[in-house]
């Protein structure tokens, strides 16, 4: 893998840090007027979401990440792993409890995820941005309450609970915003 | 047809109003003080030994050696204060390499000015009071090592290395093997000037002797150069010193600049013995300042980039 010296650090470049994988968040060029340059850089570990800021002497090289994006889409989970295939090879992928931590709760199957590969193997699973999912436990709707005023929480097909209006039934289908996790609106078949 | 959309300047029309208003204020305030604007050249067969500081290179078909573009019009000014020009001052286009970024541009404009029988702290006042004119708040005035015994509580001179390497690495510094003055730009830089919360706007001065660069050195219980800057909400606007005369010790200082240039694998430029020469047949006491303007211009408009003040920039130029 190449090197990047700090005066190719750009957003979006990966590069390796204590042996994890980790994304250029921020870049500041540092220098006193007659003194020694720096690059200020926040880096998130693309392992733990953790982001930290280093300071690198300018001239100074990071390790390259080998790091992609591909879009692949959800085939199942076999309640070990969770499998992916990239529709241009067709290749599958198995992403384990870890890369898909936070988009298992809103993937039931043929969804396009963004999955993160390192070294070829999935690290980081984003679900779509919106999803529509059955709902399959909630109170009984509240008729004519469709103006304002309180929510329930309601479970549904892949086992996420969110909250929505009270006017809402057993059974509907409803689309969700997966980035904040909330109700946007009812689906239409 | 034309081949890019880019083309318009990357500042607005209220800030290329401001500059104009700006060099202005600058002009009238010198004029008033008795200060004479000059002109040098921007190209010379010479450069500066700074040991961070990178120079860009120019070529002509009219000379077989390189030249080079000015990083400050330093020594061409000082070659006209022996020769007896009395104070002076310029505004000049300035080129440094390798220097990019949010508040760096490779090309940009300097004020520089030089007072005769002036100590660098009246050439302080001096500096306050053209920042009074301009509408900024006066400064506070800290000693460097005052300001690093607020923030960091350590003397910037005593050089205990491991110590300073210690707290640097606390603060996120990944780069290792650095000597003492490398860990003061880095603790003085990412931390004493960020975390200061004296007032909005600082002179920090009397830097340890090995930052001196062109500055006199006093000795007193450490070795201290003469020299001071000035912050404006964290932004590094100016820098000044009480010059140094002395042509033995300037030779000194440039020998000692280019062994670390060649230690460090930096170019190595011709010295200026036009300079030196300048400074032998007798520098009047005076003290000197440089004005980042583009820097200057983003303070007084508020703007977060450097490209936000200037009308083009290498990006679309």
């Amino acid at each position: 893998m190449a090197t990047y010296s700090t005066n190719e650090f750009k957003l979006g470049l990966k590069v390796m840090l204590d042996s994890d994988p980790c994304s250029i968040i921020e870049n500041e060029f540092v220098k006193p007027g007659k003194g020694q340059a720096f690059n200020r850089v926040k880096l998130r570990n693309l392992k733990t979401g953790r982001v930290m800021e280093k300071t690198y002497k300018s001239g100074e090289s990071l390790p390259g990440a080998d790091v992609i994006e591909l879009e692949m889409q959800y085939l199942y989970n076999d309640g070990d792993m969770w499998y992916f295939m990239d529709q241009n090879s067709f290749e599958q992928f198995a992403a384990d409890e870890n890369a898909v931590a936070d988009a298992k709760q809103w993937i039931k199957g043929e969804e396009m995820c963004l999955v993160t590969l390192w070294n070829n193997a999935p690290l980081s699973v984003a679900a779509p941005n919106f999803v529509v999912l059955e709902i399959t436990d909630t109170d009984p709707g509240v008729r004519g309450d469709t103006a304002q005023g309180g929510s329930k929480p309601a479970t549904l097909e892949t086992g996420a609970v969110v909250k929505v209006p009270l006017f809402i039934e057993n059974g509907e289908l409803l689309k969700i915003d997966t980035r904040t996790g909330e109700y946007v609106s009812r689906a239409k078949d | 047809m034309g081949e890019t959309t880019d083309w318009k300047p990357t500042a607005d029309f209220a800030t290329l109003i401001k500059r104009a208003e700006l060099y202005k204020t600058i002009r009238e305030y010198m004029s008033a003080n008795a200060v004479l604007e000059v002109d040098t050249p921007i190209l010379s067969h010479s450069g500066i030994s700074d040991p961070y500081i990178e120079s860009v290179k120019a070529n002509s078909r009219n000379y077989t050696s390189d030249l080079y573009l000015q990083t400050s019009p330093e020594f061409c000014m000082k070659r006209l204060l022996a020769a007896g020009c009395g104070s002076i001052y310029q505004i000049a286009h300035v080129f440094r390499d390798e220097e990019q970024g949010r508040h760096h541009a490779t090309e940009f404009s300097m004020l520089e000015w030089y007072r005769l029988n002036m100590n660098y702290h009246e050439l302080m006042d001096d500096v306050i009071a053209l920042m009074q004119v301009l509408g900024l708040t006066v400064p506070v005035k800290l000693s460097y090592a005052e300001a690093f015994d607020q923030v960091l509580r350590i003397n910037p001179h005593d050089g205990d290395l491991p110590a300073l390497r210690s707290r640097a690495s606390k603060f996120g510094l990944a780069s290792e093997n650095l000597d003492k003055n490398q860990l003061l730009d880095f603790l003085f830089s990412s931390v004493v000037i960020k975390q200061i919360n004296a007032a909005k706007n600082l002179i920090i001065y009397d830097y340890p002797a090995e930052m001196a660069a062109l500055a006199s050195i006093r000795h007193d219980d450490y070795a201290i150069a003469e020299r001071f800057e000035l912050f404006v909400n964290g932004l590094e606007i100016a820098n000044g010193y009480n010059e140094l005369t002395d042509v033995d010790e300037q030779r000194e200082r440039f020998t000692r600049d280019l062994n670390l240039r060649e230690k460090n694998h930096a170019d190595l430029l011709p010295i200026d013995e036009y300079f030196l020469s300048a400074l032998d047949s007798g520098l009047p006491i005076c003290s000197g300042v440089a004005v980042g303007l583009d820097r200057l211009l983003m303070v007084l408009m508020n703007k977060e980039r450097i490209e936000d003040v200037m009308s083009f920039t290498l990006v679309n130029n």
